[in-house]
């Protein structure tokens, strides 16, 4: 089968004013349509500059990636971020933040349909009851359910998703990876995240790709997640199986790759 | 509902919250300027009485005010006068219409001296027309330059350079260029008139271009990111990103500016003796009578006040444009 999204050999190295500083090398990863795959690493290893030559913010100084047979070479819709902090524009409201994203995508649409597609993805993430709010009006989790709805609506080939709960409270954060298996259930979309949290990564993931630490990171260890769907957070904690991933990643982090300078 | 912060002392004390505490709020917001004006007028008083020029003793703040009111009754006189003026030309015109029906009338305006109002209105017309075309060239020059580093860094050496230089300097060049260039059978403008407000555009556009480049060079890396993943056009990247994030700046520059426009205004007006207050003032010099002072330093006082009135004006916009109203602006 040929991959849907495939990373070949990429490296990239950053100029610094002396040597360039090689931040990430040999990263070959072959992703299939609807998989959905976490990316987890310790902090500064490299994790989102993966997620951003994915995304096309940043070039690969050396391989690249390929999705659907043709090479990524700059940003474009099809290719959706979630930024950890929401990265709304503080001046528009929740509905026109989508707005700015659904008129990219649907430029051929007529009025109707366009707010009919904005208020659709508001509702998919519970967002409807506060479409006419500006950023600083609602809740972090809020937020970032508008920065979910803001990436699905423009309904990208892949989702990526950098961090996206990483600033949110243990509880707000289950409901929104309560939600977002909903969501993925309901689109199968095929998503990159990165994350720090070894439950969300296991409890989400089709795969948990883990990255060895910086400089010069690269894909250390693969380990895939068979739990059947839909998955129960509560049930999850008795599984034998789900404990087994989880011990398997913390191991890889704690000890293969534990940070000794910290 | 959240009160204006100035009014919750008086409804607080109205509903009995810690009256003391209340009074002394009230004392600081509203005693301790009228002090501070009180003590200014004694202190001004006092010194005008030993300083003795050539034309009398320096005004004091009661003879200010007789010529303020001395003022505003002549600018009414002179109305009166234009009014009279054109009614006895109307009478004259419809007289003339009865005897022959083809005489085609013309309607001469009345020449009177401007009045001190005259000048003020002049001032204000001069200046807002200098500010407004000045920021119209400022605010794109502003977002182009802090869209590009490049650009930046090409144009900054010449900003700089401007930036410092005095009315003054630019004057005479102006006037030269401009009756070497604006050269029309009918004027729609005075020529003195294009001489002062592009005195005063050349020297208060810099801080406006300036801030903008600034606001805009330092939007949310993460803001320009979504601007890429989302492919936005350059036109709703400027207006949707760019602009709202350098809003805060482009006013900080847009107040420099007209502050600036405002000071710039006056001296302009006193050099090439375009109408206005400057002309107002200078005029009073040359005239040298035992009035001058006074009036002079009644133009002083509302020159000072329109200045902070505009910067006032451009809060209100400011407050009125911003998407964060509760930003506290001062
Ligand atoms: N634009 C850049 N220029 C230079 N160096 C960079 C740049 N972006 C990232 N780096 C470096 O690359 C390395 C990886 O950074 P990255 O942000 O990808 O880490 P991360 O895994 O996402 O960390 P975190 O979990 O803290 O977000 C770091 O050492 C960082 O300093
Ligand atoms: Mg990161």
């Amino acid at each position: 089968m040929d991959a849907y999204l495939e990373l070949t050999d990429v490296e990239i190295a950053f100029p610094t004013p002396t040597v360039p500083f090689v931040a990430i090398q040999n990263i070959n990863l072959k992703i299939s349509k609807g998989e959905f795959i976490s990316l987890i690493g310790h902090s500064g290893c490299g994790k989102s500059t993966v997620l951003n030559i994915v995304a096309g913010l940043y070039q690969a100084t050396k391989g690249g990636v390929i999705l659907e047979g043709k090479e990524v070479n700059a940003p474009g819709p099809e290719r959706a971020v979630v930024f950890q902090n929401h990265s709304l524009l503080p001046w528009l409201t929740a509905y026109q933040n989508v707005e700015l994203a659904v008129k990219q995508v649907m430029k051929n649409s007529s009025k109707a349909e366009i707010k009919d597609w904005i208020e659709h993805n508001l509702k998919l993430v519970h967002m409807d009851h506060a479409m006419h709010k500006r950023p600083d009006e609602i809740s972090g989790g809020m937020k970032q359910r508008v920065g979910i709805a803001r990436a699905l609506s423009m309904q990208p080939k892949v989702l990526l998703m950098d961090e996206p709960f990483g600033a949110l409270d243990a509880l707000t954060r289950a409901h929104l990876q309560d939600s977002l298996m909903e969501i993925q259930h309901e689109l199968n979309n095929t998503v990159i995240m990165i994350t720090h949290d070894v439950d969300e990564a296991v409890l989400l993931s089709d795969r948990i790709v883990m990255m060895t630490n910086g400089p010069a990171a690269t894909i250390g260890e693969i380990e895939e997640i068979n739990l059947p769907r839909p998955r129960n957070r509560v049930v999850l904690t008795e599984d034998a199986q789900y404990n087994h991933y989880r011990q398997q990643v913390l191991s890889f982090l704690y000890e293969k790759q534990a940070k000794t300078e910290l | 509902m959240k009160l204006p912060l100035f009014i919750e002392p008086y409804a607080n004390l109205a509903k009995g919250h810690n009256p003391k505490q209340q009074i002394l709020l009230i004392f600081k917001q509203l005693g301790l300027p009228i002090i501070g004006l009180l003590v200014f007028l004694m202190l001004w008083s006092g010194a005008a009485k030993n300083i003795e020029t050539s034309l009398g003793n320096f005004p004091g703040p009661i003879e200010v005010y007789q010529q303020f009111n001395n003022l505003l009754d002549e600018h009414q006189a002179e109305k009166e006068r234009a009014q009279a003026f054109y009614e006895r030309q109307e009478a004259r015109i419809a007289a003339r219409l009865e005897v022959d029906p083809d005489f085609v009338p013309t309607i001469r305006p009345y020449t009177g001296a401007p009045t001190f109002i005259d000048q003020i209105k002049t001032s204000l017309f001069t200046v807002f027309t200098a500010f407004v075309i000045g920021s119209l060239i400022a605010i794109p020059i502003g977002i182009l330059i802090g869209m590009s580093d490049g650009l930046y860094r090409a144009v900054n050496p010449v900003i700089q350079l401007f930036k410092p230089v005095s009315p003054l300097a630019w004057l005479p060049l102006v006037t030269l260029v401009v009756s070497a260039l604006y050269v029309s059978e009918s004027p729609m403008f005075q020529t003195a008139f294009i001489v002062s407000a592009i005195t005063v555009l050349l020297s208060s556009i810099w801080s406006t271009i300036i801030n903008t480049a600034v606001g805009v060079a330092t939007a949310s890396k993460d803001l320009l990111n979504v601007s890429k993943v989302l492919n936005l056009n350059p036109w709703t990247h400027v207006t949707k990103i760019l602009i709202p994030s350098a809003i805060p700046m482009i006013f900080t520059g847009l107040r420099i500016s007209l502050g600036i426009a405002w000071m710039v205004l006056i001296a302009a007006e006193m050099l090439s003796q375009s109408p206005g207050l400057g002309k107002f003032i200078w005029d009073q010099f040359q005239n040298g009578s035992s009035e001058s002072m006074s009036r002079i330093m009644v133009a002083v006082l509302v020159i000072g006040f329109i200045g902070f009135l505009l910067d006032r004006l451009m809060l209100v916009l400011q407050k009125f444009v911003s998407w964060d109203k509760s930003a506290v602006l001062r």
